[in-house]
């Protein structure tokens, strides 16, 4: 669906985008993720064609990127607002009509959408008069109105009350399961992470890892478990595993524990049920958190 | 283009359906006929505050009295110098002249009043003292009152235009005036409709549109949009201004004032034509407003308002983008603001004296200064070429500063919370892409 090539985006004296590469399949969702400041709005830009890059290529479905892109994708960018004093269904038309829809097209969609949102009685309002809960839903039927292919959502959540917050989630899957692709650019690693299929890190403008999210976490799997049992652990010095942490309340030992490469967890097991009487015993799977640490100290 | 064509069009109806648009264009009309009518009705009626002067003349010279004017009247006292001085104590409006006996010796009249007497007064009794101490010198010189009489000169011109199409009248003071009127409503209107400009754009940064826009079209097109758009509110404003004025001036000047000035006129007995005659300045306006040439004048303050706003809009634009809000727009405006003044003080201080100068020339070619210089110039007659090559000017111009303006905005609307310099906009500009 989108191919980012070898991407290069210098300003003064800053290199905002050093050799970016990524691609994104068509139906996925992906997360582009990186701290404020890696140059994550940077890459969003130059796909929207808000800027260019110095070097390097986008493609879209094969085709180099173009203007006629650009009714194809939604966006839905960190700094967003509207016409404060504009009606609201005079605004959506105006910024639909901008993304190529014809006017009797526009009014349709922007009715569809405001009835699944539940806001139709809105149409007349001016934006000052909503609160900023409401403004986002508006903000976000703007995005999408035009039935984009590609939807790409910069920092999505942030304004977002839980609620809300929901609901635009609840959205943007169904907008993906039928068909559309969707991009979550977000510096809160967490709030994504169980929505992506793939994900790119990007750090101080370069990307430092990405794939598919299963795939990543694999990779950085390190052999690490947490066990809850009673009883006594005669030795915990054995060849088997390393105590990582220890923590214990009245009955209840939890231990996290690094298994040595020559043995498996079930060996670890099988030890332990000779010993204890085991009440959990679970793999420790690094968040994206986790692994961007873990990459950025490496 | 089409999308263009939508930004202009939002531009447009979002500021002409505003109440203060239609408030603007109904007002300023009733303020120009407004003042149209006081004129003339004073110059009917004359002013009802004429300062009476009372003259204590000790020499004797002024035996015959002076001569009453429009702006102040005479009246010959009787009374000692004393009692009249304690009247002008009492009454702030009183203006006393005390000529002394030694007059034609050098000695200094006196005018007395509580309040400073106005130039206008002062010029008018010294005229009129000038005069009649000179009649007085010649008479003793030997020439007779009859001979005094007849030298009387009245000279007045009338100024006529001599082109190919023969003679016409023309009024050089009309003249000055549409001039004058039109260059200050462009240097006006140039700030009021920038500024909307410049405050569009930084409303547009400050509510956190201009993303999600430029996402759709390019900054570019926004940029040119909301130009053109406001651009197209300020046409319509003077359009409708002109139609209204023109409307309400002809009515107000065959229905109010026709009637007036005959009834004045008739009222007025044979002898006292001179001063009917003197009550004439209101027509005296309307012929000579008939002289201007408006079929060319009309155009022209047309073209040069849209190419100087362009021009100038342009770079109120990238002032707008550079910023986050109105406070922070004061270091900017200063290089957009000096030529606009520069060339209008120009304009009223050198270029009505001087119209055809070389320098008058290279303002009103130059485009920085042309859209105010060449209005003042006009009325007084501009040939052809140098017409067409200050607009031809005008446009490249407005082409150069766009230009400009758009490599700064480009990069100025997606900047937010940064104090910038000038230093900082000439990086703007050279940014790629």
């Amino acid at each position: 669906m989108l191919s980012i090539r070898n991407i290069v985006k210098q300003y003064a004296n800053h290199r905002a985008l050093d050799n970016v590469s990524i691609e994104i399949e068509k139906g996925s969702v992906f997360g582009l993720l990186g701290p404020n400041g890696a140059g994550k709005t940077s890459l969003i830009r130059i796909i929207n064609q808000i800027t260019g890059p110095d070097s390097g290529e986008v493609f879209i479905n094969g085709e180099r990127l173009n203007p006629s892109h650009i009714s194809k994708i939604g966006y839905l960018p960190e700094e967003r607002g509207l016409y404060k004093k504009m009606e609201i269904g005079e605004q959506m038309l105006y910024l639909s009509q901008l993304k190529g829809l014809n006017k009797t097209d526009a009014t349709k969609r922007i009715k569809y959408w405001f009835e699944k949102m539940e806001i139709e009685s809105w149409w007349n309002k001016k934006v000052e008069d909503l609160s900023k809960g409401m403004q986002q839903k508006v903000q976000f039927v703007a995005t999408v109105v035009h039935d984009p292919e590609l939807i790409i959502l910069d920092e999505p959540f942030s304004g977002f009350d839980p609620v809300n917050a929901q609901v635009i989630t609840n959205e943007i899957l169904e907008l993906n399961s039928n068909g559309a692709t969707i991009i979550f650019s977000t510096h809160r690693m967490e709030s994504v992470e169980q929505l992506c299929d793939s994900i790119a890190l990007i750090h101080k403008s370069k990307k430092i890892l990405d794939g598919k999210v299963k795939d990543i976490r694999n990779q950085y799997r390190s052999n690490t478990y947490r066990v809850g049992f009673s009883g006594d652990l005669k030795s915990s010095e054995n060849e088997m595993f390393e105590v990582i942490e220890q923590a214990s309340d009245d009955d209840l030992t939890h231990l996290t524990i690094k298994v040595q490469d020559k043995f498996s967890a079930n060996d670890v097991l099988k030890y332990l049920i000779q010993q204890v009487q085991v009440n959990e015993f679970m793999e420790v799977i690094p968040s994206m958190n986790d692994i961007f640490i873990q990459k950025v100290k490496n | 283009m089409n999308k263009t064509l939508l930004i202009i069009k939002r531009e447009y109806f979002s500021r002409v359906k505003k109440k203060s648009f239609l408030l603007m264009t109904f007002l300023v009309p009733m303020l120009i006929i407004g003042m149209y009518a006081l004129v003339i009705a004073l110059s009917i009626n004359g002013g009802d505050n004429v300062p009476t002067v009372e003259v204590i003349d000790d020499s004797g010279i002024f035996s015959k009295g002076l001569e009453n004017k429009k702006s102040v009247k005479f009246h010959k006292s009787t009374q000692p110098l004393d009692q009249a001085k304690q009247k002008v104590i009492a009454d702030d409006g009183a203006f006393l002249l005390h000529i002394p006996k030694d007059v034609a010796t050098g000695g200094k009249l006196e005018l007395f009043s509580q309040k400073k007497a106005g130039l206008s007064v002062m010029s008018t009794i010294e005229d009129q003292l000038n005069d009649q101490m000179r009649n007085k010198m010649l008479q003793d010189a030997g020439i007779d009152a009859a001979t005094l009489d007849n030298i009387k000169p009245d000279i007045e011109i009338v100024s006529k235009q001599l082109t190919l199409e023969g003679e016409k009248d023309s009024s050089s003071g009309a003249a000055m005036a549409v001039g004058f009127a039109a260059a200050i409503l462009i240097y006006m209107s140039l700030f009021i409709y920038g500024i909307q400009v410049m405050r569009g754009i930084i409303e547009e940064k400050t509510s956190r549109i201009v993303e999600v826009v430029i996402s759709s079209v390019r900054p570019f097109q926004l940029m040119m949009g909301k130009i053109i758009g406001i651009g197209l509110v300020g046409l319509t404003q003077f359009l409708l201004w002109i139609i209204l004025s023109g409307t309400l001036m002809t009515v107000a000047t065959n229905v109010l004032f026709k009637d007036k000035m005959e009834m004045v006129k008739s009222q007025m007995p044979s002898g006292q034509q001179q001063v009917a005659a003197q009550a004439g300045p209101g027509t005296d306006i309307v012929k000579a407003i008939q002289t201007v040439e408006w079929s060319y004048i009309l155009p022209s303050f047309i073209i040069f308002f849209f190419g100087g706003y362009m021009l100038y809009s342009a770079l109120f634009a990238a002032v707008g983008s550079a910023v986050d809000s109105d406070t922070e727009t004061q270091q900017f405006m200063l290089p957009i603001t000096l030529p606009l003044l520069f060339t209008y003080i120009m304009s009223f201080s050198f270029i009505v004296n001087n119209p055809d100068s070389s320098l008058s020339f290279w303002l009103s070619i130059i485009p920085f200064t042309s859209p105010i210089a060449m209005m003042v110039r006009l009325p007084f007659g501009v040939p052809m070429w140098e017409l067409a090559l200050s607009i031809v000017l005008l446009v490249g111009g407005f082409i150069f500063t766009t230009w400009v303006a758009s490599r700064i905005y480009r990069i100025g609307i997606l900047m937010y919370g940064k104090k910038v310099s000038f230093k900082e906009l000439g990086k703007w500009f050279m940014y790629k892409g």
